[in-house]
């Protein structure tokens, strides 16, 4: 048996978006030759802006194509590195990473950014020059006030970032509502291929120079475009657009899972539950046994999960997301993380809570 | 039965394999694999590698749980990596700082396999649904036929034999743990690590503590301890000052270079011996050799895996890793001490390493050597 939750580390493409990259890789071209072959590669990079575009509520001039949402994180926050900076303490080590200058906004203990110590944070001193919050954060799903956040920073004369890398597919993130000046994308979390990310931004505002090199995406992001993974995730935008209606059934099927899991024990935590979140992540933590533990129970069951943020070796460490909210050590090591999408089934969420229930059972007795 | 002594098939039985990453339990676990068991391997990330080799940037985890990784890839069983760091510290480093502190000479590695294996990982492998639990040590365990119970023997290769190191092991523990190597030689492990076609088949063996890769456990023990590198004076057992000693963690109890006290030798012209390690007088206690003949030795935190006579029981005991057992009479004082009386006095008995007892090759268990004294002669020093 094999069930995969997982979607928040990476989601299953969708077979019409598999078919479109295999198409392109079947071909050659580098969109930007002159010839015919060029052209034809160039029409799917820009057709592919203009999905991206509408995903967003904005403009195809706006969207510059980049290796990852890691990318695009580094190509903004490596231009403010000796600026006043705010960032949410619950951000993606990649912005953790790239702006260690940066002074953190604390959340509550439901996982939602402190307004009134962000209120404080941009009264104080010089203004920042960049504020930087994730729409939704990838272990609790809880999503975040931008569009309140980023007026407040746009009050204080600062710019505005949003890393809108879980939001995608899942909530409307049109950058305009959201009032942010630039917007981090990932397409592997939305059904697209991976290796290949967007930043858009705001009218007015210009995307850094990051990879220096060729003169591609008008001279903003060097380096031979990803016409397949560019194309992939043009037509994962748009079909992500379409089916944001379906999250409202991963949602329903998210939270009978949940009142499951308290059947099987009340010793739980369900962390962000009190806060607005996204309908296809659940965090729940159980006291006394490690996530560690948890995963590897459930793994030999077949059943994909993940949980904190693990190193490259695969080793775990504490989840600095929980303990932002206020979760100890041992609390912060003992959650898991279940993520919904797209070609999940009632038949998976059974198969997990049996799995779940009998590793509570097994490791509580 | 199948060969791991469970009345069950062996993809039904559920194995979890501690892989360190060297060769014997790479072949452990490639070799339960090939007989069908239901094989998970687990490697412990017991420190941050990058911190302990002093590189900036280094990846937290070693070249060894990489090498773990791949033979599981290679061959195609689960295997996930347990970050052990804090009870890896708890139970092991801490310890380690704090016995150099109380003039001891530790064997981390015994507090190893006692806390942080077979006590942690242990669990976890019950928490898994795991039948048992099999390490690449080199240690036999068979079941006697009489009493139905779990014995531990001394392995064939007396070279490799790891007995010493698992005196602490728990009737309890051993009922579950398995240690498919005992009965092989290493040179039938690289033979058989190279039929499977493991990449590590050609890693030398390791020889340092696994967390001082540089030797220097010094500058470790003053990290966590930084007392212990206060100097002070080293005395003859007359109390008189010869010079200087460098902070207790540099001295064990028989070491007779780097004293550093010229020449070294007293009025007989025979060489000094570091006698005694007195950490609350900061001093290091030198004599003749003679000073340090020992034939009493008190152990505790003992673990015993036979029933002990009120009469006492004929041994052999081994105090130290790389010495032979020697005839003694074992004594139980209470269910945590007990007296060794040496047939023949020992040199250079260092508390904090093991008094470990047999009866032939058959492990009886022992216990952390607090203390030694010489029935003939008055407490020196």
């Amino acid at each position: 048996m094999s069930v995969y939750l997982d979607y928040n580390a990476t989601a299953l493409m969708r077979p019409e978006v598999r078919d479109l990259v295999i198409e392109i890789m079947e071909g050659v071209g580098n969109a930007s030759s002159v010839h015919n072959f060029g052209r034809a590669a160039r029409k799917y990079v820009e057709d592919a802006r203009e999905q991206v575009a509408t995903l967003c509520g904005s403009n195809a001039k706006q969207v510059i194509f980049t290796s990852g949402a890691t990318e695009s994180i580094n190509t903004v926050l490596n231009e403010y590195k000796d600026k006043r900076v705010l960032i949410s303490a619950i951000e993606h080590p990649a912005v953790l990473e790239c702006a260690t200058q940066a002074e953190r906004i604390p959340v509550t203990k439901d996982g939602v950014i402190d307004m009134d110590t962000y209120k404080a944070l941009l009264n104080e001193g010089e203004p920042p020059a960049l504020v930087c919050i994730m729409l939704v954060n990838s272990e609790t799903g809880v999503i975040q006030p931008i569009a309140e956040a980023a007026k407040l920073a746009h009050e204080k004369g600062a710019l505005f970032f949003v890393d809108a890398v879980q939001g995608a597919g899942r909530i409307d993130i049109s950058i305009d509502k959201l009032g942010a000046d630039y917007m981090a994308l990932s397409a592997h979390k939305m059904a697209g291929p991976q290796g290949i990310g967007a930043l858009v931004t705001r009218k007015g505002v210009d995307a850094p120079k990051f990879m220096h090199g060729g003169g591609q995406e008008k001279n903003c992001r060097a380096g031979t475009h990803n016409t397949a993974g560019i194309a992939g995730m043009g037509l994962a935008a748009e079909l992500a657009l379409k089916n944001l209606p379906h999250y409202d059934t991963l949602t329903k099927m998210r939270d009978d899972m949940e009142a499951k899991l308290r059947q099987a024990t009340n010793n739980l935590t369900i962390y962000g539950e009190n806060a607005p979140r996204v309908g296809n992540t659940c965090n729940v933590g159980i006291e006394g046994v490690p996530a560690q533990t948890q995963l590897m129970a459930l793994d030999l069951d077949g059943i994909a999960v993940s949980s904190g943020s693990a190193c490259s070796s695969g080793s775990f460490k504490a989840s600095h997301v929980l303990q932002a909210m206020g979760a100890d050590e041992d609390q912060a090591k003992s959650a898991l993380r279940i993520s919904l999408g797209w070609n999940t089934t009632a038949a998976d969420i059974e198969a997990f809570v049996e799995s779940w229930t009998r590793m509570v059972k097994r490791t509580q007795k | 039965m199948n060969s791991l002594g469970i009345d069950k098939d062996p993809k039904d039985t559920r194995v979890v394999v501690a892989m360190s990453g060297g060769v014997d339990s790479s072949v452990t676990a490639a070799l339960l694999h090939e007989e069908g068991y239901d094989v998970v391997g687990v490697t412990l990330q017991l420190y941050d590698h990058g911190e302990a080799i002093d590189r900036k940037g280094a990846c937290c985890a070693g070249q060894d749980i990489y090498d773990a990784k791949r033979v599981a890839e290679e061959k195609g069983f689960p295997h996930y990596v347990l970050n052990y760091e804090d009870n890896f510290r708890e139970s092991v480093i801490d310890d380690f700082a704090d016995s150099y502190m109380r003039g001891e000479t530790p064997i981390p590695c015994v507090r190893c396999n006692q806390t942080v294996k077979f006590r942690d990982l242990l669990k976890v492998a019950h928490d898994l649904g795991a039948d048992c639990m099999a390490t690449g040590h080199y240690i036999k365990r068979s079941v006697n036929e009489g009493t139905g119970k779990a014995e531990l023997h001394r392995a064939i290769d007396d070279g490799k034999d790891q007995s010493y190191f698992l005196f602490a092991t728990t009737q309890e523990q051993l009922d579950f743990l398995r240690f498919p190597l005992g009965g092989w030689t290493k040179d039938v492990t690289r033979e058989h690590a190279e039929r499977l076609g493991l990449l590590v088949c050609n890693k030398p063996d390791s020889q340092d503590i696994c967390f001082v890769p540089n030797g220097d456990y010094a500058s470790i023990v003053k990290k966590i301890r930084p007392t212990a590198e206060n100097h002070g004076d080293i005395i003859d057992m007359n109390g008189n000052v010869l010079g200087e000693q460098h902070g207790v963690i540099h001295y064990t109890v028989g070491q007779r270079k780097g004293l550093g006290i010229g020449g070294g030798h007293n009025e007989d012209n025979s060489p000094f011996y570091v006698v005694k390690v007195d950490p609350k007088a900061n001093q290091v206690i030198v004599g003749p050799k003679e000073a340090l003949a020992r034939d009493l030795v008190t152990i505790s935190s003992c673990n015993w895996l036979t029933d002990i006579p009120e009469s006492g029981l004929d041994v052999n005991v081994k105090l130290r890793s790389v010495s032979k057992p020697a005839p003694a009479k074992l004594f139980k004082i209470d269910d945590q001490t007990a007296e060794i009386q040496l047939e023949t006095a020992q040199y250079g008995i260092a508390p904090g390493q093991a008094g470990v007892c047999y009866d032939n090759g058959r492990v009886l268990g022992g216990g952390w050597i607090i203390d030694a004294r010489n029935s003939s002669m008055p407490m020196a020093a």
